[in-house]
């Protein structure tokens, strides 16, 4: 029965540590992407697009599969529901991830010179978030006391992203470089897109303070 | 043979109602949270507390046989009879009762009744147990949660290896528990029993002997486990989810400190060993296997700084050494005052 339990939980840890990976990865290729976009990169943006597409299915392969034996072998009942909200919630930020790419991809919008520090420093910070609340969901899993050490930095990144993107959005709707209004307010909806992935790892940091506190024994 | 199954029926009756109340403190919180499936929990719970019975009952009822020894099964199945009756009563008034407490009660009715002198200081022996075995349970389950926190916060096990340990240590603490339970309250259901039992020793090609109190014990034992199966299981969904909602880890530990506290009370191997080694021994004395929990509980909120302390539970508590005891005495008499007088059935000789 030992073997049995230890092998099961063995294989599901092993699967929610690459799950975890996947995350991580998922906020880098983002941030290499928007990088190589606005630096104007566009055969190696085109690549690192395809790679989080790729990369979002995978992650809901994982998630299903972790799914599925959670409940199949009646691993960690207490708990499980709480288990799946953070990977759920994780999965959002993939999603966000891929989005923004797919956006760039489909509207290719003009960056001009004055704004690319400000979109490069903004995808950053929410790829430095999404790393943060990944190291917050393994110490939920291993190491409970560090959690909230995570979650204040995640809060961190997502506060300074905020800073940037109103920084950003100001520039952009005073700038007499971008003629068209339209324009500006798609450069200004990029701009929100890129922080949502800091704005949606600040939420699943909430979901683990207080999953924390409820592993607290 | 009909009417000494019938006699009995009150001793398999407390049996039952034990199984179907008692159990519910062992794997409570697993079957609850569903660590562990009911018919899991059951089954092991049935076979240990049988176990238990029959190898370290003795100890216990026999204290209880040295209160009084009710010496006519009649006697014997209004004895049980009263302590069933109240068990049964102070539950429906949502009360909280132990059969132990009822049966000590019952046995001094039996006492008075047939005009026995109840030696006073057993007695006081009995309650003071009573009394320290839910602070025994505490003071191990403050020590023990200590230890579990430090070792879980240190050894940063995966969350999904802690639930698989902790699966394990509930089935391995439920075993414990249910032998313990057993071995510590089977003389509640039976020990009343021992002066009359109706069995004769058996001994298997003269290696093997079976007791006429272990074969009173088995009986005793099969009727909880009966219980168990037949009842448990909504007893143990309150448990776990209503009164104590506790962590599966918790659970291990309030399980584990009120095992330890039912296993001093019965072991009479632990009983001689701190003897031989000049050191105090605990009384062999059937106590609450609720009310150790409930200090199992308390132990805990004080580990948690008085977090979630009920101090209600303690007052219950506190009532339950008195109420039940003095019920089932006062019932007891009247009852044997009714089998003596209106069915003409000798009670004591």
């Amino acid at each position: 029965m030992r073997k049995f339990f230890n092998n099961k939980s063995r294989a599901l840890e092993s699967d929610i540590d690459g799950y975890l990976d996947r995350v991580t990865t998922a906020g880098l290729i983002f941030n290499e992407g928007v990088k190589a976009y606005v630096t104007g990169k566009r055969d190696k943006f085109e690549n690192k697009y395809k790679d989080i597409t790729a990369l979002e299915s995978e992650t809901d392969n994982v998630r299903r599969e972790i799914k599925h034996d959670l409940y199949s072998y009646m691993l960690i009942p207490e708990s499980r529901g709480d288990v799946l909200g953070i990977l759920e919630t994780l999965d959002d930020i993939v999603d966000v991830c891929e989005k923004v790419l797919e956006k760039f991809s489909i509207e290719t919008p003009r960056i001009h010179e004055f704004m690319q520090d400000d979109f490069l420093e903004l995808a950053d910070l929410s790829c430095k978030a999404v790393e943060e609340v990944v190291n917050g969901a393994r110490a939920f899993f291993r190491e409970i006391a560090m959690v909230s050490n995570y979650v204040n930095k995640v809060q961190f990144f997502e506060h300074e992203a905020d800073n940037i993107e109103e920084q950003l959005k100001r520039k952009i709707f005073s700038s007499s470089e971008i003629k068209d209004f339209s324009h500006k307010i798609q450069l200004g909806y990029c701009a929100e897109k890129i922080a949502d992935v800091s704005d949606v790892s600040e939420r699943v940091c909430e979901r683990l303070s207080v999953y924390a506190i409820k592993r607290r024994i | 043979m009909i009417i000494i199954i019938f006699f009995l029926s009150s001793g398999v009756f407390l049996g039952w109602s034990l199984g179907a109340n008692d159990a519910a403190n062992i794997f409570g919180t697993a079957v609850a949270t569903k660590m562990i499936r009911f018919r899991t929990a059951a089954i092991l719970s049935g076979v240990f507390v049988i176990i238990g019975a029959v190898i370290s009952g003795a100890g216990a009822s026999s204290t209880l046989g040295e209160l009084g020894a009710v010496n006519k099964l009649a006697g014997a199945f209004i004895v049980a009879l009263s302590a069933a009756v109240t068990v049964l009563w102070m539950t429906k008034a949502g009360l909280p009762v132990s059969t132990s407490q009822a049966i000590v009660g019952a046995i001094i009715g039996w006492n008075f009744f047939s005009h026995t002198p109840t030696d006073l200081t057993l007695l006081s022996k009995i309650t003071g147990s009573w009394v320290f075995s839910p602070i025994l349970s505490a003071i191990i389950a403050f020590i023990l949660f200590h230890f579990v926190k430090r070792v879980i916060e240190n050894s940063r096990i995966h969350l999904m290896r802690l639930d698989a340990y902790t699966r394990i240590g509930l089935i391995v603490v439920g075993i414990f528990g249910a032998y313990s339970l057993g071995a510590n309250n089977i003389g509640n259901v039976m020990g009343v029993f021992i002066n009359s039992s109706p069995f004769k020793d058996i001994t298997v090609s003269g290696l093997f002997r079976f007791s006429s109190i272990q074969q009173l014990f088995l009986v005793g034992g099969i009727a909880v486990a009966f219980g168990v199966f037949t009842y448990s299981k909504r007893v143990m969904m309150t448990v776990g989810s209503g009164i104590f909602k506790l962590s599966p880890v918790t659970a291990f530990v309030v399980v584990l400190a009120s095992s330890v506290t039912l296993f001093v009370f019965a072991s009479q191997g632990l009983r001689n060993i701190l003897t031989s080694l000049n050191l105090p021994a605990f009384p062999l004395v059937p106590i609450s296997s609720s009310q150790a929990v409930v200090g199992a509980v308390m132990g805990i909120s004080l580990a948690k700084g008085l977090k979630g302390m009920n101090f209600r539970k303690l007052g219950h508590i506190a009532i339950g050494w008195i109420a039940t005891p003095v019920a089932s005495a006062v019932l007891s008499y009247i009852a044997l005052f009714f089998m003596q007088n209106v069915f003409m059935q000798d009670v004591f000789s």
